[in-house]
This record gives C-alpha cells, sequence and structure tokens, in this order.
C-alpha cells in the first residue's frame, strides 16, 4: 500500500477500523486468510512462519491509530464540544480545520475559539485549553449538531498528503502510519524469524493494544516500528535535538515505557553498521510505545524501538524524511536474515 | 553482615544493567539452590524446592537495580547530558563521583541556573575529563548508564552508608537467608529482580514465571526520625519493618499476620509500617495472573536515593531471623 494511501486513512485511538480493514486486506492478500487475524481489541496479527520450528518467536510491532479529537456534547447553538484523543497539544489547535466522522459522510469543520477582538490582555497571555474551544460544523442548533455528530464521532485534522522539499513528506498520521507501511513492506521479505506482525491499536491512549497481542504471540523479541519526535528544527543546542531528519532511522535505548535490553540495543547496532544502513541513536529519553507491554507481558521479552523522526508530532502537520522511511525498512529486513 | 553488605553494594548495576549484580550473587548461591535461571528482563531465579509435593510456591524478591543517569547526549566539549533512569533527586546529585560499568569515571555537576529557575536534570552534566565529543565517545556510549560510585563505610556503631544500599541491603539480606535456610516444606523462589526503579517491571515477568501462592517483596523504607521527618513512622534500630501499606500495594492481612507472628516466634523487634508513597515489587507481584497474596519486609534506612543510604544492622539482622522463621 502507498504511505499516502495509510495516511489518508482516518483511524484515532478506538475508531481504527478503516485502518484496520486496509492492513487486513493486504495482509490476507500476501500471506494467506488463515495467517491474519483480528483480535477482540481490534489489533491485526499478521503470522509469518519460517522454515526453522525451532526459530524465535519475533514479534514486529507498529500501531494503526494516531492521535485526533472526539464529541462530547453540543451546545444550544450547534458547536460541538469535543476532548482530545491522545497527547495533543492545546496550542495547536484553534482554527485548525477538521474532518467530522469518517468517510463519505464526514463533515467539514473547524476549530473555533474566541475572537482575537473579544480577548483581554490577560487571555492572550494563555493557551486556549480544549474545554474552551469549540468544533464548528455550520449547524444551525444543538438538534441539528447531536443528529449529525452525536456523542463519540471521531474528528481528526483534515491535512492534505504532501510531498515537499528534500525527500520530506507533510501528513496527518505520520506517527505511525509510518510504521505500519515499514511492516506492509516486510511481508514480503524472507525471515529466519517465526515472525508475527501486529498492527496495534490505541496505543496513543497507553499502548492497550499491544497488551492483548503480546500476550498472544508470546514473543522472545519484540521489535517496536514508530514515528518519533524530532526536534531538530530552529534554534535548539545539539544535544536537545532528540533524532534529526535524514539521519536515518533512530534506534533507542530507553523510553518511559522501555528500557531496550543492552544486548538487543547493540544487536540493533550492529546489523545497522554491518548492511550499511543509515542510523542514529536517539539522543533523549522521551514519550513511550508498545515496546513497554511487550517487553513485560507473561514472562517477558527482548525488546528495542526503531523509529522514522517526525517534526511537529502529534500535531495536524507531521514532517517526516523519506529516507529515514526506508532506513526502517532496511534495518529491519536485515535484521529478520541475520 | 558488613562484608556480605559490601560485597553486593559495591557491584555495578544500574537499572536496565544488572547483569554483573546478577553474576556475583550467582557465585555465592549456585550450591545452595536446586536451580538458577535468568529470563528475558534479567531477572535472577533461584529455586530451592520444598519437601511437600503438595506445598506452596513463595517467592521472595529483592531488586538489584539502583538508580542512574543514562547518557543521552555529548557536547562538542566533551559532557555527557543525561536523563534519569529512576528517582533521582537532582538536589543530591551536584558534583557527586559517578562511574560507569566499564569503569569510566566522571563527576555529575549543574550548570548555574538564574536565581528564581529550579535546578533540574536538563542542568546536569557530566564531567569524564574528555576533552571534545569524540574523546568522550570513545569512553562511553549514548544509553551507558552512570551510577553514584560505591562508597560503603561503617557509621557508629550498628549503622551502614553506601549508595546503592537501595536494594542491595535486602540482596544481601536474600543471599544470607537462603545461605542459611534448611529443608522446608514449601518451595522456596528468591528472585532478584530487576529495573524495581521505573516500575518494578523485572518482578512482573518473574511473578508470571513462577506463579506464586504468596509474594514477599524485600525492601528499604522511608524513616521517621530524622529532623522534621515524621512519616513513615518507622526508626532505625527499631527492628524489621512489615508493609502494611504504600502507595503502590495494600498487603494481603494474612500475609501480614504471619509475618508478625513469625517475628514474634524468633524473638525479633518489628515494627508495623505505612508508608505514604512508595511501593516495591509486592505490587507487580499481586496483580500478576489472576492475583498473589503479598507482603513486604523493609528495611528502614535514611536518605534513599542519595548517595549516603543508612541503615542499621540491627534491623537488617532481625529481618533475617524473621523470614527464617516464616520459612520454616
Amino acid at each position: 500500500m502507498e504511505l499516502k494511501t495509510l495516511c489518508e486513512l482516518p483511524g484515532i485511538s478506538g475508531r481504527e477500523e478503516p485502518v484496520r480493514m486496509a492492513i487486513y486486506n493486504e495482509c490476507v492478500e500476501k500471506l494467506g486468510k488463515e495467517n491474519v487475524t483480528i483480535d477482540r481489541m481490534g489489533n491485526v496479527i499478521a503470522h509469518k512462519k519460517c522454515a526453522d520450528e525451532n526459530a524465535k518467536r519475533l514479534m514486529i510491532a507498529g500501531h494503526m491509530d494516531e492521535v485526533g479529537l472526539m464529541v462530547i456534547s453540543a451546545t444550544e447553538d450547534g458547536l460541538l464540544k469535543v476532548c482530545a484523543i491522545g497527547g495533543i497539544d492545546s496550542r495547536v489547535l484553534v482554527s485548525k480545520r477538521v474532518k467530522v466522522g469518517y468517510g463519505e459522510n464526514a463533515l467539514s469543520g473547524v476549530i473555533g475559539a474566541m475572537a482575537i477582538h473579544q480577548q483581554t490582555a490577560e487571555d492572550r497571555k494563555h493557551v486556549l485549553p480544549i474545554e474552551q474551544l469549540y468544533v464548528d460544523i455550520g449547524a444551525k442548533d444543538k438538534a441539528e449538531a447531536e443528529s449529525v455528530a452525536p456523542v463519540g464521532t471521531p474528528i481528526i485534522f483534515e491535512t492534505p498528503f504532501t510531498l515537499f522539499g528534500d525527500h520530506k513528506v507533510l501528513a496527518r498520521s505520520l506517527d505511525d502510519r509510518v510504521g505500519c507501511y515499514t511492516m506492509l513492506r516486510l511481508l514480503d521479505d524472507e525471515t529466519n524469524y517465526d515472525t508475527w506482525f501486529a498492527f496495534t491499536c490505541q496505543e496513543e491512549v497507553g499502548c492497550r493494544g499491544a497488551y492483548g497481542a503480546a500476550f498472544r504471540i508470546q514473543p522472545d523479541i519484540g521489535l517496536v516500528l514508530e514515528g518519533t519526535a524530532s526536534n531538530d528544527a530552529g534554534d535548539i543546542p545539539e544535544h536537545e535535538q532528540i533524532c534529526v531528519l535524514g539521519k536515518g532511522v533512530a534506534i533507542s535505548f530507553m523510553d518511559h515505557a522501555s528500557i531496550a535490553q543492552p544486548e538487543m540495543f547493540k544487536t540493533m547496532l550492529a546489523v545497522a553498521q554491518e548492511a550499511g544502513v543509515p542510523h542514529q541513536v536517539k539522543m533523549a529519553v522521551t514519550g513511550g510505545n508498545d515496546g513497554g507491554p511487550i517487553q513485560r507481558t507473561r514472562i517477558g521479552a527482548q525488546t528495542c524501538a526503531l523509529s522514522v523522526p517526525c517534526r511537529y508530532i502529534h500535531s495536524p502537520s507531521t514532517v517526516c524524511d523519506l529516507r529515514d522511511l526506508d532506513a526502517q525498512y532496511e534495518l529491519v529486513k536485515a535484521f529478520l536474515q541475520k | 553482615m558488613f562484608e556480605l553488605i559490601k560485597k553486593i553494594a559495591d557491584v555495578y548495576g544500574a537499572t536496565g544493567r544488572e547483569s554483573a549484580v546478577a553474576d556475583t550473587i550467582e557465585a555465592l548461591l549456585k550450591d545452595k539452590v536446586d536451580s538458577i535461571t535468568r529470563d528475558a528482563m534479567g531477572n535472577l531465579i533461584c529455586e530451592k524446592r520444598g519437601t511437600d509435593p503438595g506445598g506452596k510456591r513463595i517467592m521472595l524478591s529483592a531488586h538489584m537495580d539502583h538508580i542512574g543517569f543514562i547518557v543521552a547526549a555529548v557536547e562538542k566539549e566533551g559532557f555527557l547530558r543525561v536523563a534519569p533512569v529512576g528517582g533521582i533527586r537532582v538536589a543530591y546529585s551536584h558534583t557527586r563521583h559517578v562511574c560507569f560499568a566499564n569503569g569510566v569515571q566522571g563527576v555529575i555537576v549543574q550548570e548555574p541556573v538564574a536565581d528564581n529557575e529550579k535546578p533540574v536534570m536538563k542542568h546536569m552534566f557530566i564531567d569524564i575529563g574528555a576533552a571534545d565529543a569524540e574523546e568522550a565517545l570513545s569512553m562511553v556510549q549514548l544509553g551507558d548508564i552512570a551510577v553514584y560510585a560505591p562508597d560503603c563505610f561503617r557509621l557508629g556503631e550498628y549503622r551502614v552508608a553506601a549508595p546503592a544500599m537501595d536494594d542491595r541491603i535486602a540482596c544481601a539480606l536474600l543471599i544470607s537467608v537462603m545461605q542459611q535456610l534448611g529443608e522446608t516444606k514449601d518451595t522456596v523462589y528468591a528472585v532478584f529482580s530487576t529495573q524495581e526503579e521505573v516500575g518494578c517491571r523485572g518482578a512482573k515477568t518473574a511473578a508470571y514465571g513462577i506463579n506464586p501462592d504468596v509474594g514477599i517483596a524485600l525492601d528499604v523504607t522511608g524513616n521517621g526520625d530524622t529532623p522534621k521527618t515524621k512519616l513513615p513512622s518507622v526508626k532505625l534500630g527499631d527492628g524489621a519493618a512489615v508493609k502494611i501499606m504504600d502507595n503502590g500495594s495494600i498487603s494481603s492481612p494474612e500475609v501480614v499476620s504471619a509475618l508478625l507472628a513469625a517475628g514474634e516466634k524468633a524473638g525479633v523487634k518489628t515494627q508495623r509500617e505505612v508508608l505514604p508513597y512508595g511501593g516495591t515489587d509486592a505490587m507487580a507481584m499481586q496483580t500478576t495472573r489472576s492475583g498473589v497474596r503479598v507482603g513486604t519486609v523493609s528495611i528502614p534506612c535514611r536518605y534513599v536515593h542519595s548517595a549516603c543510604e543508612v541503615i542499621d544492622l540491627r534491623d537488617v539482622d532481625a529481618a533475617e531471623k524473621l523470614l527464617l522463621a516464616y520459612l520454616q
């Protein structure tokens, strides 16, 4: 599947259905129906066997869900009150265009706030919290708003997928459709592991899908394919940049959910070096991902996260470098053949 | 006991980097137990089988890991920028001697901050004597972890200070218990766990693998006997502390009763502990599989998470006798 297609599918946490079905269909096409399941949480789990029956069990995880908003009520004058799904910076919300609902019936909307003319000097010093914002879908009153966008309706940012500049791409859901994209590419490759691809759900609200997936798969090793925060733009000292666009796949020694076992971290560095894959060590302890649950479900597994650096992550407009995406794929491909 | 404490406390073993501690403990226990294994999280699991095939499975857990500073970036001038691994207190760190697994030594220093600014970890750097980034990276790599350098010494007649007392004191205690433990009806699993300081991560997988009937964590606890510190009400030298509750678990009442009774039987002093913060491996064990009855035996400790964590040998002795009485 093209990255553009994957990124354009809507799928906030807990409402991943369009992404799930597209991924499920491609997995079935490539591996056969008997090797692909959707579990109760909504994870897609695709199994690719290898010739060696005693091969280690490898779980490769990337999450399908993206951050977004959800309708929680409507005001008397037909505006939607919303909550954030996943970690969203309130500073990026005001006056962004959104799609309310999925598919053909999705409505256009805009995130509104009090006009600047009416804000006091004091108001302007603060970021408006999400409780003071609303989504305007042009509805005439509460009844109309409730009928077209009932409570629980998912909302995504409306950002066209755009290629620009030097190998750069700007899109809404790169975290973590980049990981899903790499995993779909890997379905075609030879592997020396008993390999389980887990396209997980609800990562952005606490890695909820990965628990059940890891329990089912019982991996010896877990690789987490992610998009991760890059802080390389602007006037940032080198040691606070986390990771840099265009420098290769970012290998993590630790984040807030897991510490990569030292042998696992060293193995990934060695594989990258041997295979000549552009790579960098992620220079900060930030975020958390499915590596946490995968590492510590049942008797535990060795894990490491391999990420595509993303600028402006969790915002409507995330930017990554396609060469880093390639490097993520090449690194895992080399690992599978080890 | 002091010699054993010093031996275990001096070994390098940051959170996530516990293998040298596990090697040291394995050498001390390999002839005393029936099997020793390690799992994917690096837990050292020592099994001593009971005589009764229908006996219980009792898991004792003492964590090997020690809070530290992970190298996240290197500056052009050769200074290391770090992130905390576990509950590092920035105020305790300034100008402390630290060391790495490979023997590289360093000093952690706080850069100047504005008068109204509170120092946080991003203001800290480690000086390892390197002239530039290239030299620094020939000495340490991104992802290496520094800990407070070993410095175990006696304080007065009964007390001992060391940086890694949390929780090597309990490792030493558990080693000593296993060395003395005779035949028991129940099967005992002495687990030297990993990554407790970042959320009891090792004990979680160890407990899943062992599937115990009872889990007892061995850990240090805060004290209420230094200036302006009143909670918890435990005091150094007043005996082994039996935990009733902390922020991570409410001990199972039947385990608390059994531990207190064992203390009485052994004729040692015990204190009831209610800690208004913190958590131990008991919280990970308690919620594993369909649930496990748990308790914690604590050694009162002053200045926890500093480079001088202080315990009292009399409390360790009480805990040792209590545990032997409990298991037999």
